[in-house]
């Protein structure tokens, strides 16, 4: 039952954003404030995913050049300021996590 | 009479090639997309959704980044209401996509729209807008637009159940640390917005604010961290607007 509302809640909060211009197909224009406001939505909601889950990857703060979450995720934003390619980013940076987890064994 | 019949079939062609037009230029994005498809599925079950819950998800909700957060918070012990919630903030942007293809898909009927709402992700996004922005001849770029859909949400289905037949054969996977991949790839989506200081304003604000706020109940932290890195980034923008501006009436 939990499962069931919690997809059907999901799907009803992607599919109305993704819809509502759509439906209305162009009889409403956005003002330049929200437009504005909407383009800093997705840095700053994957930001606030990133930080926590690379400073506490077991539920607790970890800050040490002996947490891998924490120095590979600052490889790959190295990789992504040097390439700026999704795909070239998640690739070294998995590799890097990987060398270092079982590589290591940290 | 005849002329009609020929126009239809020509038509029945065009038609046709749009789509398997649409299907390839989205290739290259499916291809990125297979890993995460398969490390949702394979995450699913320790994140605490069934395997009909993970297939169902993929099924209805469709939307990659969502099923990633919504797990993790699951994890995490998030409340329902929080996931929704979040799920809805994660997907605001997929309102500037629409409002980039409203213009040119207007006059279509309605049960078109609803097909190119349902399949708006960034993938089929970024492989449609070139299509209806940089090519002539729009007439039936909407069965591009189909084909690209078809291909992800085929795929995309298709490899969360891969990863959940992995995650069943495999069940220490979990402890590889496969939630890292979640993090690599959306540190790869943030640092190409870093263009300007308003970005880096939003950016700052809102993952102090998360580390800031991560007692609070249910994960409410990462709502409150977003909208305020959202109201950092748009007081920057204002309160730099006029620089410039300035700049050349000085001169």
């Amino acid at each position: 039952m939990t499962e069931f509302l919690l997809i059907a809640g999901m799907f009803v909060a992607t599919f109305s954003v993704r819809y509502v211009l759509f439906a209305v197909a162009g009889r409403v224009r956005f003002p330049p404030w929200l437009t504005t406001s909407l383009s800093f939505v997705p840095p700053a909601v994957l930001t606030a995913i990133i930080v926590p889950a690379v400073l506490l990857p077991r539920g607790e703060l970890w800050l040490g050049f002996d947490n891998p979450w924490l120095l590979s995720g600052l490889f790959a934003v190295l990789v992504s300021f040097w390439r700026r390619d999704l795909l070239t980013t998640i690739v070294l940076g998995m590799l890097c996590f990987m060398l270092l987890r079982f590589g290591l064994g940290l | 009479m005849n002329s009609g019949a020929v126009m239809k079939q020509d038509s029945r062609t065009v038609k046709r090639r749009e789509m398997l037009a649409g299907a390839k230029a989205t290739l290259p994005l499916i291809i990125g997309a297979i890993p995460f498809g398969i490390i949702f599925g394979t995450l699913a079950g320790p994140s605490g959704l069934s395997v009909w819950g993970a297939l169902a998800m993929s099924v209805v909700v469709y939307a990659g980044s969502s099923q990633f957060i919504a797990l993790g918070l699951m994890a995490a012990g998030a409340a329902i209401p929080v996931i929704i919630a979040t799920t809805f903030v994660v997907n605001l942007r997929h309102i500037l996509y629409a409002a980039n293809l409203v213009p040119k898909v207007a006059h279509l009927p309605h049960r078109w729209r609803v097909m190119m709402a349902f399949g708006l992700t960034d993938e089929t996004f970024a492989a449609v807008s070139n299509r209806f922005m940089l090519q002539q001849n729009t007439d039936y770029a909407h069965w591009f637009y189909l084909g690209s859909w078809v291909a992800m949400y085929g795929n995309w289905i298709l490899c969360t159940g891969l990863g959940i037949a992995l995650g069943k054969t495999f069940p220490d996977m979990t402890d590889w640390g496969l939630d890292f991949a979640m993090s690599v790839t959306f540190i790869g989506m943030v640092v190409p917005y870093l263009k300007n200081k308003p970005m880096w304003g939003a950016v700052i604000v809102s993952g102090a604010i998360a580390m800031a706020t991560i007692g609070m109940p249910h994960k409410l932290g990462l709502i409150v961290a977003a909208l305020c890195g959202i109201a950092t980034g748009l007081s920057l923008h204002l309160l730099l607007k006029h620089e410039p501006a300035k700049a050349v009436v000085d001169d």
